[in-house]
């Protein structure tokens, strides 16, 4: 009990942290500074390491090459926007949905690595559901795809079970006092999305249209489906 | 650990800015490191609550002004060191040592997309007893373990309702020092924002958190 985080840490941090404070503008994608012209001291780092562990055969080069192209360009939050449409159009699957995720999600081919445990809630004329993790940034991956950078910043984790409302305003979102707004903090392992309510008008509709009208931040909870 | 990873209800962290048509990865290095991490876990050398508390011993100065995908590498490279995946003198040189043995990688690229799929439930079939039930009320025990532990400290001490047995669950405080999983019931807490945060919250606001069996008592 007396190891301080000093001690715990190897020391790897010398080597593997490059200036403190890089990393927060490229960030906010503000990186013009980089594109053309050298790489970063942390890709440098980051590509010496990648090589080394290829050496060594504890990584393999063509299995990092799928695990990348799986969430750039398959596993996003074009899957949840397909669950949500279908929940908005199917009752009976939205009764599944609401009472065992995982089946439901899985009935349209999403499963596994972050969101083994999937729970879903339901924006309602009277409750208002927002997603957050204050921990670090877990986050419901087979149906969203990785978190944005705004949902893994201090910002964000800090302040969305303090102060919902004034988070929801800086979305543009203004609630009634009359609405709940229900936050779930994603402390375990269960996985968090929010089925928004469905807008007016849309009732022609199709299936694959709707789906259309649903975004990642709705999806989270900050925002709503226009 | 009370470490500034636990975050919530801090204030003056600046305004939430979110990044119009932001790509999955910003830079190529962060989609490299991302699939390294996942590559590297399928060793089974650690599980995702160590991962987690290793980052949480980022020093605090560091962890803020680091990206989420820095804090990913400086964990990554402190655990492979720890298991004795790699030695310090090949993570500084970006050379196997000498006569290093050669491994077979468990991940292949065949096996990515099912792995995936499948991922790592975090619940166990083993029987446990649930010590609270839904409807009761219950107070998250004032603790401050100086190891990981995902009660966080707005919570501590404050009264609330459960609202949902989820089955039982790995026990993160336990797993993140390789103290065993220790399964037990997780539930879902129901908190009223008054009761966390006093007048200033809205009065019908609610925060739901997970919360594990040893992290309650009776209210």
């Amino acid at each position: 009990m007396t190891t301080t985080r000093r001690e715990l840490l190897t020391g790897a941090l010398t080597t593997a942290v490059v200036t403190p404070g890089m990393g927060r503008t490229e960030e906010r994608g503000d990186h013009d500074h980089d594109h053309q012209g050298v790489p970063s001291d942390t890709a440098l780092r980051v590509k010496s390491l990648e090589s080394l562990l290829i050496e060594k055969g504890l990584v393999d080069a063509a299995a990092l090459d799928v695990v990348i192209d799986a969430y750039e360009h398959k596993i996003g939050p074009r899957n949840g926007a397909r669950v949500i449409a279908r929940a908005w159009v199917d009752p009976a699957y939205r009764q599944r949905l609401l009472t065992d995720a995982n089946a439901a999600i899985a009935e349209l081919g999403y499963s596994g690595a972050q969101g083994e445990h999937m729970v879903v809630v339901e924006n309602t004329a009277r409750v208002h559901n927002l997603v957050v993790c204050t921990l670090c940034s877990c986050y419901p991956w087979p149906v969203l795809g990785l978190p944005p950078v705004w949902y893994k910043s201090a910002p964000y984790r800090s302040r969305a079970v303090i102060d919902p409302r004034g988070v929801l305003r800086e979305f543009g979102l203004e609630l009634p006092e009359e609405v709940e707004v229900r936050v779930w903090d994603s402390t375990a392992e269960i996985r968090y999305l929010v089925l928004p309510e469905r807008p007016n008008g849309t009732e022609g509709l199709s299936e694959q249209a709707l789906a259309a009208r649903v975004t990642r931040d709705a999806m989270i909870g900050v925002a709503r489906a226009t | 650990m009370n470490g500034v990873h636990d975050m919530g209800g801090m204030q003056d962290m600046g305004p939430v800015e979110p990044e119009k048509n932001e790509p999955v990865f910003h830079e190529r290095w962060e989609a490299r490191l991302f699939a390294v991490v996942r590559a590297v876990g399928a060793w089974r050398k650690w599980n995702i609550d160590v991962s987690r508390f290793q980052r949480e011993l980022i020093p605090p100065a560091e962890y803020l002004s680091m990206s989420y995908y820095e804090r990913w590498l400086a964990g990554l490279i402190d655990l492979m060191i720890k298991t004795n995946l790699v030695t310090r003198a090949e993570i500084d040189s970006g050379k196997p040592a000498p006569g290093a043995p050669q491994s077979v990688p468990p991940l292949t690229a065949d096996k990515v997309l099912a792995a995936i799929a499948r991922g790592a439930p975090a619940n166990r079939d083993v029987p446990a007893v649930a010590h609270f039930a839904a409807g009761q009320q219950v107070r998250a025990r004032n603790m401050n373990p100086v190891t990981h532990t995902r009660l966080p400290r707005y919570a501590r001490g404050k009264s609330g309702t459960v609202v949902r047995d989820y089955g039982v669950f790995v026990f993160p405080d336990t797993n993140a020092v390789f103290r065993g999983e220790n399964p037990q019931h997780l539930y879902s807490v129901r908190f009223s924002a008054r009761e966390l945060w006093g007048d200033q919250a809205a009065r019908h606001d609610t925060v739901y958190v997970d919360l594990w069996d040893a992290y309650l008592e009776p209210a």
